[in-house]
């Protein structure tokens, strides 16, 4: 064996973090409890921070007034990024598939996401700049002169954002249950004696989107980005140095590499290859980083930037931060793997179980007090995704339909003239559909947006205690199929003159029903029961072949040829509009 | 980009690199890097 111990001798510090059981599981859990609990607390004095810089502005409190340098807007995007899925769903998927799973979505996502920022990020925030765009859905109907865009867009986005959401939910109350196992055996029994005493999910769930609210609530963009920054710090560091704690205590060697060398001797081959997964599954999985591209959270996150040399860093460190996050999970998750890991009944049953596999690990590997530190880095990759879905979420109802429909009928039916507050002028799109909307005061619309946010929030939290158990990766990948299904949208529109509405229209449309019909025979994301009682992942075959492929490569194919067709058959924007986006001095292509 | 071709790589090869690392594992993070400096 090699030795690696001049290379790997981490500080005292570190090695100091190294567990040993809890005597008493009681006050184990209560310690972590009160070290998440006071994780929460200094996120919400952060929030409470960033609203002393709050101006009194729509648009400072939905795009942080176009203020975001480099680093901010580095940390913002790929803290939102990275979600529940890419540190409990990684690591799960990892257990349930072994090694494949990096080269399926880790390093394909840092040359696609890093792409899409190159490719559309810089060109959205630049248009969005000159015309005033303050969500996705401003962007097409200004592009595509069309004012009812927003009733085609708005139900597509908040139906594909749900399951995003859903899966933010489900993991926060998984890992807050897991990690306080133990605090409170009276009040929360359970029958699984690794959960005895835990806060049960739809507990643990509403407290974190009750604070994810307050912060985002109060803070706006401004407050959010800040949130994500210091919470994308704190995943970062503390999945490094769960991936230490748990290296060193499952491979007992005298150091990092030794440790990591007797952690992967027992892991089934199957885990350690990619012999059991198909090629052309593989090829297809490269469809899925192409959601970035369509994202109105990443989208709401683009247009705060400085300037566009503010996407440089972001489109550099975006891959190398992904493999600092993703390789330390996927090799938990493949030592997990090795029997006698984790309890026996998971081994039969993995889909089942892939959920809980790094808060297990986390629980039974550490002390009370890093295991709390652990778990708050875990939820706050869970929560820097939230905010921003959050707050997207309450722009678009406010920006696309509040102001513009709802609003609208009200002073018709009424006759009366709203007084629009010099805020809200300022913040007024300068595009000609955008001339369509009439606005809100400030102070109404932004509690318009909490309200619809409040709304959505409850649904996901309801289907997630209903829910609760469902594979986290499969909900993410279906929400990323749907996304990537509008992305020949937002790139034609970008680049194609001839795109239309009524192209854009059918091609959304087409997204919809076609997700909608393979979402429901995959049996809701969740893949198929066999002849044996285990269930699988729904297998998608080529006419006439053996090749399995992801559905979303159907779904999009079917976007991309309907939104073709029907442009060519449909009026295009008028030649002003085209103008407006294409006719400049420097041809803007990279 | 075209990066892409050398995304689609080891497929059985169960090589521990340095005792370790499975060789597939290693591979797409040597691509990272080399992702991470192609777009500096």
């Amino acid at each position: 064996m090699n030795d690696y111990s001049a290379l790997t001798s981490l500080p005292s510090v570190l090695l100091a973090l190294q567990a040993t059981d809890a005597s008493d599981s009681m006050s184990a859990g209560l310690i972590r409890l009160l070290v998440i609990v006071a994780y929460f607390c200094l996120l919400l004095i952060l929030g409470g921070v960033a609203t002393s810089f709050l101006k009194n502005s729509n648009r400072d409190y939905l795009l942080a007034s176009h203020s975001i340098g480099p680093f901010l807007l580095l940390m913002s995007l790929f803290g939102t990024t990275m979600t529940a899925f890419a540190l409990v769903g990684s690591s799960g998927e990892a257990f349930v598939d072994g090694i494949g799973i990096y080269g399926k979505l880790a390093s394909i996502s840092g040359l696609v996401h890093s792409l899409c920022f190159f490719v559309i990020g810089t060109r959205v925030w630049k248009y969005g700049k000159r015309f005033g765009h303050t969500t996705q859905i401003d962007f097409f109907r200004d592009r595509l002169d069309s004012p009812r865009m927003g009733l085609f867009l708005f139900p597509v986005l908040i139906l594909l954002l749900i399951p995003y959401v859903l899966g933010g939910v489900i993991a926060s109350g998984t890992v807050v249950q897991s990690l306080t196992a133990g605090a409170f055996p009276t009040f929360f029994p359970h029958e699984q004696a690794a959960l005895a005493g835990g806060v049960p999910p739809y507990l643990g769930s509403l407290v974190v989107c009750l604070v994810v609210l307050s912060y985002v609530f109060f803070g706006g963009m401004r407050g959010t980005a800040w949130a994500n920054c210091f919470q994308t710090l704190v995943f970062m560091v503390l999945g490094i140095v769960t991936f230490y704690v748990i290296a060193m205590k499952l491979g007992n060697g005298t150091d990092l590499f030794s440790s990591m060398a007797n952690a992967i001797r027992e892991v089934p081959r199957k885990h350690i290859t990619r012999e059991e997964m198909s090629h052309s599954l593989f090829i297809t999985y490269m469809l899925i980083p192409l959601s970035v591209g369509t994202f109105p959270h990443i989208f709401q996150h683009w247009l705060t930037a400085k300037n566009a040399a503010a996407f440089k860093l972001p489109i550099v460190m975006h891959p190398f931060f992904i493999m600092l996050v993703w390789v330390p999970c996927i090799l938990i998750g493949v030592w997990a793997a090795a029997p006698g890991v984790l309890p026996e009944e998971w081994y039969g049953q993995p889909m089942a179980h892939q959920n809980k596999v790094l808060s297990y690990l986390v629980t039974k590997h550490t002390t009370p007090l890093v295991g709390g530190l652990l778990a708050a880095g875990i939820l706050a990759a869970v929560m820097s995704s939230l905010d921003s879905q959050f707050l997207c979420m309450g722009t678009m109802f406010t920006n696309d339909i509040y102001q513009r429909f709802v609003r609208r009928a009200d002073a018709v039916s009424n006759s009366t003239a709203v007084a629009a507050s010099p805020a809200t002028e300022a913040a007024t799109p300068t595009g000609a559909a955008a001339a369509e909307r009439l606005p809100a005061p400030a102070e109404t619309s932004v509690w318009v947006a909490r309200g619809f946010i409040l709304a959505i929030v409850a649904i996901s939290y309801i289907l997630g205690i209903v829910l609760d158990g469902r594979s986290i990766f499969r909900l993410s990948i279906w929400c990323f199929s749907g996304f990537t299904g509008l992305f020949p949208l937002i790139l034609a529109a970008l680049y194609w003159r001839g795109l239309t509405a009524r192209g854009t229209q059918a091609g959304i449309v087409t997204m919809a029903v076609t997700w909608s019909y393979f979402f429901y025979v995959s049996g809701f994301g969740q893949g198929v029961m066999g002849e044996d009682g285990v269930q699988r992942p729904y297998k998608l075959l080529v006419p006439g072949t053996d090749w399995d492929i992801l559905p979303v490569v159907p779904i999009t194919l079917a976007t991309t040829v309907v939104m073709l067709a029907v442009s060519w058959l449909t009026p295009k924007p008028s030649a002003e509009t085209l103008q407006r986006y294409f006719d400049e001095a420097t041809v803007p292509t990279p | 980009i075209g990066l892409l071709l050398l995304h689609h790589d080891f497929w059985d090869d169960a090589t521990l690199v340095g005792g370790f690392l499975p060789i597939g594992l290693a591979y797409h993070v040597a691509l990272s890097i080399l992702i991470t400096v192609a777009w500096a």
